[in-house]
């Protein structure tokens, strides 16, 4: 089975709970234990809320990955915000600028099974995830 | 989204839903301790057995009521996290500390009468 590709426009915090609703279904639909569903919501849950909240807005696209023997999901999310500075800085538990907890994006990491991050000041923030079936 | 907050004697219940937007917890961040001042509450029992997904700024705003709440000299326990929400706190790094949880309702509800037993 396969799930198209499904994209949820970033533009406020309603827009947050849709993209890790539909995250949610696809995961699902995909084979994940709810458990394993759970953690993929509340990565795209921090992912999107970052867009809203230092990009303004952005999207976030959820679509099927094949590996070799295993199939999984990838979250991308991404804005043409203001960028990220340092990305090793904002990969550190309790770094914020917005002085907050500064777990979003080292808790995303930690929540799946692979994370990367593009960032150019000026340009946008580019952040993709993905997870493998077990 | 409204969350049907209930008074029950000196206690209030708070129902969250599943689909909470920021906003929405904004709003019962400001509703409950209004309504901890109108009813001169004891405690506040939050009960999130209906949220699917528990991440950083739903935790924050949860520990932000519990301590206004605090403030006014009231308690605040969370009921009803469930372990797959549980889990994915954990791997996020989230901590509810110096909130008092309990399993479901009926606990939390069994552990404020046990503490304001000769007040309630
Ligand atoms: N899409 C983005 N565009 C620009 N800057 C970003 C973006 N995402 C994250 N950042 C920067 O990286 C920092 C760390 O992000 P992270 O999500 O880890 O923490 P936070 O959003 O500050 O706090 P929390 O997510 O715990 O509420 C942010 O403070 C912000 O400066
Ligand atoms: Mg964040």
């Amino acid at each position: 089975m396969s799930v198209g590709e499904i994209r949820v426009a970033i533009n406020s915090d309603q827009d947050i709970v849709s993209a890790r609703q539909k995250g949610r279904v696809v995961a699902n639909e995909l084979g994940f234990s709810s458990g394993d569903a759970t953690l993929i919501a509340t990565a795209i849950s921090e992912l999107a809320r970052n867009i809203v909240s230092y990009a303004r807005k952005g999207q976030i696209t959820i679509r099927q990955v094949n590996g070799l023997n295993r199939r999984g999901i990838a979250v991308i999310a991404d804005d043409e915000g203001p960028g990220i500075a340092d990305i090793r800085q904002a990969l550190r538990d309790g770094f914020s600028t917005s002085g907050s907890l500064g777990l979003g994006l080292p808790g995303v990491r930690r929540l799946m099974d692979e994370f990367e991050i593009t960032s150019q000041l000026g340009k946008g923030t580019t952040v993709m995830v993905k997870k493998w079936r077990p | 989204m409204e969350v049907p907050i209930l008074k029950q004697g000196a206690f209030l219940i708070a129902t969250f839903q599943a689909a909470l937007s920021d906003a929405d917890l904004n709003q019962l961040r400001m509703g409950l301790v209004q309504q901890v001042v109108k009813f001169r509450s004891r405690a506040v029992i939050v009960d999130v057995t209906a949220m699917d997904v528990m991440d950083s700024f739903a935790s924050r705003t949860l520990r932000e009521i519990a301590h206004m709440i605090r403030l006014r000299g009231a308690e605040t326990v969370i009921v009803g996290i469930q372990p797959e929400v549980a889990f994915a706190m954990v791997q996020l790094g989230l901590t509810l500390e110096g909130v008092a949880t309990a399993l479901d309702l009926e606990e939390g509800l069994a552990y404020l009468n046990e503490k304001f037993k000769t007040t309630n």
